[in-house]
């Protein structure tokens, strides 16, 4: 095991005895949602690890470095968000994946384009953002989610290197 | 009132089960996928089985933890919290309450539309509306953890100040663009009209 995921043990072991001590009932309800939450999301769990492991396996890092690898440019931060514009799926299982295309030899911008397209990009919801919030907002901040990922994906391409 | 709370229930309700359906098919098809390509393709197959049993194994080391996060949030950080705390301020402290009451919350982005209608018909600065439904988006407290795990310190903390930096940005620009004398709601127009 290594440091990060004691820390992360231990941080929530904290708070879970801070929940105690402060409200069973509240703690107990909380857990309640950890275990709804759970159930919910472990066909995709489950499926993120087979794709994980077939993407690793079966698809040949040179591809993926040469499409979205660190000398693929603008085009390979373009064809990363907008994969991560187009797919739907859950927050929780994106960094494993993620990190495969890591792994594989994708570029750090590609990534962190994708990751954040995929989270803010939402042409799934669009219908119920604008039934809530109107057609230009929803419009604007669809679009501002492009123009974000793009740009965040250009500073932490600066930063880490 | 009732009527509309019952129906925004079912539509929830019904589009979280087709949800479920689309996991487990999917899931259902890959399972026989990946069967079938590691006995066919034994020398790939053991990669990726190899690479599929470790990211197993880091996923019931780190997920328990991620789902107690997420619950003792969802409890002890309610809605009305959110709401009390979102759109007041103004400036800088209005924008880091923003981002950082959207960061909290867990649940899909849909969940965070009516509060953002609800705090645009209270007054509150576009802009702010566009950085909490972007930190919600993609700064999950919960989801973070995740973050840690499978891309590491440097990469978390670096996304973060990162996406800070760009969404506070250009969500000013885009409200000096696009919503200089601020936004009505497609109903709220209506009502405006009537009066």
């Amino acid at each position: 095991m290594d440091l990060t995921t004691i820390v992360i043990l231990v941080l929530t072991g904290v708070l879970l005895l801070l929940s105690v001590i402060k409200d069973r009932r509240k703690t107990l309800a909380a857990l309640c949602v950890a275990y709804k939450g759970f159930v919910r999301l472990l066909p995709s769990i489950l499926a993120i690890i087979l794709v994980v492991g077939l993407i690793i396996g079966f698809v040949p890092a040179r591809w993926i470095a040469q499409v979205i690898g660190k000398n693929s440019g603008a085009l390979g931060v373009a064809i990363a968000s907008l994969l991560g514009a187009v797919l739907f799926i859950p927050v929780i299982i994106a960094f494993p994946l993620a990190r495969s295309m890591l792994d594989m030899g994708a570029g750090i911008m590609a990534t962190a384009a994708f990751i954040t397209t995929l989270t803010m990009v939402g042409f799934v919801f669009l219908p119920l953002e604008i039934k809530e919030l109107g057609k230009r907002f929803a419009v604007a901040r669809n679009a501002l989610s492009f123009l974000a990922a793009v740009a965040i994906a250009v500073v932490i391409g600066v930063i880490i290197r | 009132m009732n009527e509309k709370a019952d129906a925004a229930a079912n539509g929830k309700k019904r589009s979280m089960r087709e949800r479920i359906r689309w996991d487990y098919t999917i899931l259902f098809l890959l399972i026989p996928a990946f069967v079938a390509l590691v006995v066919v393709f034994p020398d790939k197959g053991a990669t990726a089985r190899h690479v599929a049993w470790e990211y197993f194994k880091e996923m019931v080391m780190i997920l328990p933890a991620v789902f107690v996060i997420m619950g003792l949030v969802s409890v002890w950080v309610g809605r009305e919290f959110i709401v009390r705390f979102l759109g007041e301020g103004s400036g800088v402290k209005g924008v880091v309450l923003s981002f950082i009451l959207g960061s909290i919350p867990m649940g899909p982005l849909y969940v965070a539309f009516p509060l953002a209608a609800v705090l645009l018909k209270k007054g509150a600065k576009v802009a702010n509306i566009i950085i909490f439904l972007s930190a919600w988006a993609c700064i999950k407290l919960p989801a973070e953890l995740m973050e840690f795990q499978f891309l590491g310190w440097k990469f978390t903390l670096v996304r973060y100040l990162a996406t800070l930096l760009v969404v506070v940005i250009l969500s000013e620009i885009m409200e000096r663009i696009f919503f200089k004398e601020g936004y009505a709601l497609p109903g709220e127009r209506g009502a405006d009209g009537d009066v």
